[in-house]
């Protein structure tokens, strides 16, 4: 019986049904299947398997996303549950995203969020156009393990820096641990302003995050 | 040297890419997409100029939405022609559907040095150098600000860019790294040292601007602060979306042109409501990311296919159109860089867009290469030469020289070959060698077009700007640098 749920919980994942995985979420609840295993014996199974042939470039990015949005949305269901019986979901680390102030492009870092939230993160996307103190802000708020700035324009990079800045300022530099990425990051620029880490796509990212975090 | 500008007009080449049913289809869903679904406008000024105006906003999220009537009178006010005016007046750009221009390529943040081969972060020598090779070149017809000139303050970049640009060469100036209120309005001050007055920059626009919409269906703030204070003085100003099939887009090609003209049609009819009448353009480099990354691909079919669509569009409004060509992802002048430049080029002249952007770029419009941008020019000279097509009369016929020759013989010693042979193509980068002298030198097209870069930056010189603008300019850009 829940050998039977498990695999169809995988296959919402795989077909990026966000419905049906929400509506098993919830059969599971009913018949008092322990969250835990509905998430890593069934859910999880379907992102591995989407993240899988992804990279074997098999699977497109939009069934990464939509797999990525059909776990988001079966979690989030669970996550009351998970709560109630005092238990969490183990994660990689929690990571705070944003696009720097100034900035408007989008669409790598939020790529590098779904890799991440894929890789097993939580991510707290902020948007672009951010500002220093909402990006540190939202950090210590969540007690991130990473914060990630992506910059695309050369006029925003030094935004960058000026979190690190501050973060060193405020004294919590210790705290976070920093990456950076963008079209125009280089490796001497993030070694110059002292980040942690820097990557040229979302693959690379999500491998520096796990390093920094001591899971690779 | 290079008073000449090259542009393709009066083309014997046709190409039908959407039939006027389509078109009109394309423009119907654009107008349902802005009374529906809206736009965002996130600027103070674009909103308060949209509601006066008796569209719908909502000014939490920004978002207008405007009747198609409202949308259409608008865009009847849009000059269907003006020029783009160039320090000297010879070389100015007339924007009148019936010339093709190429323009350099804009906002690179790396550069292959010239001479040492190193990939290198771009400075504000390099725009002076690049604008000095493009002041050269025939091919190059206008400038964008091909590379960021990272060693002076972000704060007053993009002047320290335009300034560097008017001092090297004659041509006009269009830039895109313009993007909020102060630039521009220190901007149309510096235009207006040329001119010789701002209230003479309507006759002789000798800037003009490019804003990114911010797709899907948005702007950027400071963009539109910047375009509404240039349409006041009469610098024409373009919207260009960048839409890009299943990230920013549809990923149909019908559907991702729909939102992307309705980007700059909205942005566009803003302009006309606030100014009637001012110089704009249709703008585009549409494309589709890639399914396994995301990546911006700049090339590839559905990219040539968007450079010919666009054109058709921006007719049906009749206004400019400045058009993404040569954009490739290739990380070395190579095959796919040839190959992508050709055709996107290639479909983008066909449909007679009047500005093509630009030459000079590899991986994305990151990186700017001299070899490239003499190798794109070479492009663009295949391309003047095709639009041409085939000329058929009496003389091209030919039959005296047939006769003359008969069957058998050869036509070489014929005075019609002598009278016409300059009309064939003599390319400059093609290997036409015997194969022994291509294997004792292993040189190729590469090696070829960087040596003529570099002789040309050797040798040319420009007329040089008046010291007194030059120097009043730099007070400008003092003014707004930050202490
Ligand atoms: C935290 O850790 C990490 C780790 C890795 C990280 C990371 C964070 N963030 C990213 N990565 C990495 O992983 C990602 C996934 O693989 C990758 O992310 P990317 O974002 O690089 O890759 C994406 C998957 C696809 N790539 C992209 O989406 C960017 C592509 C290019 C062509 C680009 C686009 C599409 C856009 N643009 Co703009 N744009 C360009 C870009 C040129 C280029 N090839 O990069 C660039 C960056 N833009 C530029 C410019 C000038 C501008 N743009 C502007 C606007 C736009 C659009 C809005 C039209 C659009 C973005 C749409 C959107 N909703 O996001 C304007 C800026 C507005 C603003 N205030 O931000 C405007 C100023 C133009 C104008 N005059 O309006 C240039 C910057 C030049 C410079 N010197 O700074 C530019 C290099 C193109 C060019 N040559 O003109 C990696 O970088």
């Amino acid at each position: 019986m829940s050998e039977e749920m498990y695999k169809e919980m995988a296959q919402s994942i795989i077909d990026g049904d966000s419905d049906k995985s929400v509506e098993l979420a919830q059969k599971a609840i009913e018949i008092q299947m322990h969250p835990l295993d509905a998430i890593t014996k069934g859910f999880v199974v379907g992102v591995n398997y989407i993240g899988d042939q992804f990279g074997k470039g098999e699977a497109f990015l939009p069934e990464l996303v939509m797999a990525g949005e059909a776990m988001k949305a079966a979690v989030a269901t669970l996550d009351p549950e998970l709560r109630k019986l005092g238990e969490a979901r183990e994660i990689m680390g929690r990571v705070v995203l944003a696009t720097v102030e100034g900035d408007i492009h989008e669409i790598g870092k939020t790529l590098v969020g779904t890799m991440l939230s894929a890789s097993g993160f939580e991510v707290y996307d902020i948007g672009v156009d951010a500002p220093a103190d909402k990006i540190i802000g939202k950090a210590i708020e969540v007690d991130a393990n990473i914060i990630g700035m992506s910059a695309l324009l050369t006029t925003t990079m030094v935004r960058q820096r000026e979190v690190i800045d501050e973060l060193e300022k405020e004294g919590l530099r210790g705290k976070f641990k920093v990456i950076v990425g963008g079209a125009p990051i280089t490796r001497e620029w993030y070694e110059k302003i002292k980040a942690d880490g820097y990557s040229e796509d979302a693959i690379g990212a999500v491998k520096l995050a796990k390093e920094l975090v001591g899971k690779e | 040297m290079s008073k000449n500008i090259k542009s393709i007009s009066n083309p014997k080449l046709k190409l039908e890419v959407l039939t006027t049913e389509e078109v009109q289809k394309i423009h119907d869903a654009t107008l349902w997409i802005i009374e529906n679904v809206g736009v965002r406008f996130p600027s103070k000024r674009a909103l308060e100029i949209w509601e006066a105006n008796g569209a719908a906003v909502d000014h939490e999220k920004k978002i207008v939405r405007a009747k198609p009537q409202l949308i259409e009178d608008a865009l009847k006010k849009c000059p269907p022609k003006y020029i783009l005016a160039a320090r000297d007046p010879e070389q100015d750009c007339s924007l009148d559907g019936n010339h093709v221009y190429l323009g350099t390529d804009g906002c690179g943040v790396e550069v292959i040095d010239i001479e040492t081969g190193q990939k290198r972060t771009s400075q504000l020598s390099d725009v002076r150098d690049i604008s000095r090779l493009a002041d050269a070149t025939e091919e190059v017809g206008f400038h964008w600000v091909p590379v960021s000139a990272q060693d002076v303050p972000p704060e007053a970049r993009g002047l320290h860019e335009v300034r560097a640009i008017w001092e090297n060469s004659t041509k006009h100036v269009q830039t895109e790294s313009i993007y909020n209120a102060d630039e521009a309005k220190a901007a149309i001050e510096m235009a207006a040292l040329i001119a010789g007055g701002k209230d003479k920059l309507r006759e002789r626009p000798v800037l003009s601007l490019m804003q990114c919409t911010a797709p899907p269906l948005g702007h950027d703030g400071g963009s539109l602060d910047a375009a509404l204070l240039a349409a006041e003085v009469g610098i024409p100003t373009g919207f260009m979306t960048m839409a890009a099939c299943l990230t920013t887009g549809p990923v149909t090609l019908a559907g991702n042109l729909a939102v992307g003209n309705a980007e700059v049609i909205a942005a566009t009819a803003l302009l006309q409501l606030a100014c009637p009448g001012a110089p704009v353009f249709y703008a585009a480099a549409q494309t589709a990311s890639d399914l396994r990354t995301g990546a911006y691909t700049g090339g590839g079919p559905e990219d040539f296919l968007f450079g010919a669509a666009t054109n058709v569009l921006s007719d049906f409004y009749n206004i400019p159109l400045s058009m993404g060509a040569f954009a490739t992802g290739a990380k070395d002048p190579n095959w796919q860089a040839g190959l992508e430049g050709a055709m996107s080029s290639f479909m983008a002249s066909v449909v007679m867009s009047d500005m093509l952007l630009g030459c000079g770029f590899l991986h994305g419009s990151r990186i700017w290469s001299f070899a490239e941008m003499m190798m794109d020019c070479e492009i663009f000279s295949i391309m003047h030469k095709m639009m041409k097509g085939i000329v058929v009369n009496e003389e091209t016929l030919a039959l005296d020289a047939i006769a003359a020759v008969g069957p058998g013989g050869h036509f070489l010693a014929q005075k019609h070959t002598r009278n016409h042979m300059r009309e064939i193509f003599l390319p400059e980068f093609m290997d036409r060698r015997p194969y022994s002298e291509w294997e004792s030198k292993k040189d190729d097209a590469r090696d070829w077009a960087l040596a003529k870069a570099r002789k040309k930056l050797k040798e040319h010189q420009p007329d040089l700007l008046d010291p007194k603008i030059s120097a009043e300019m730099a007070k400008i850009i003092k003014s707004v640098e930050k202490e």
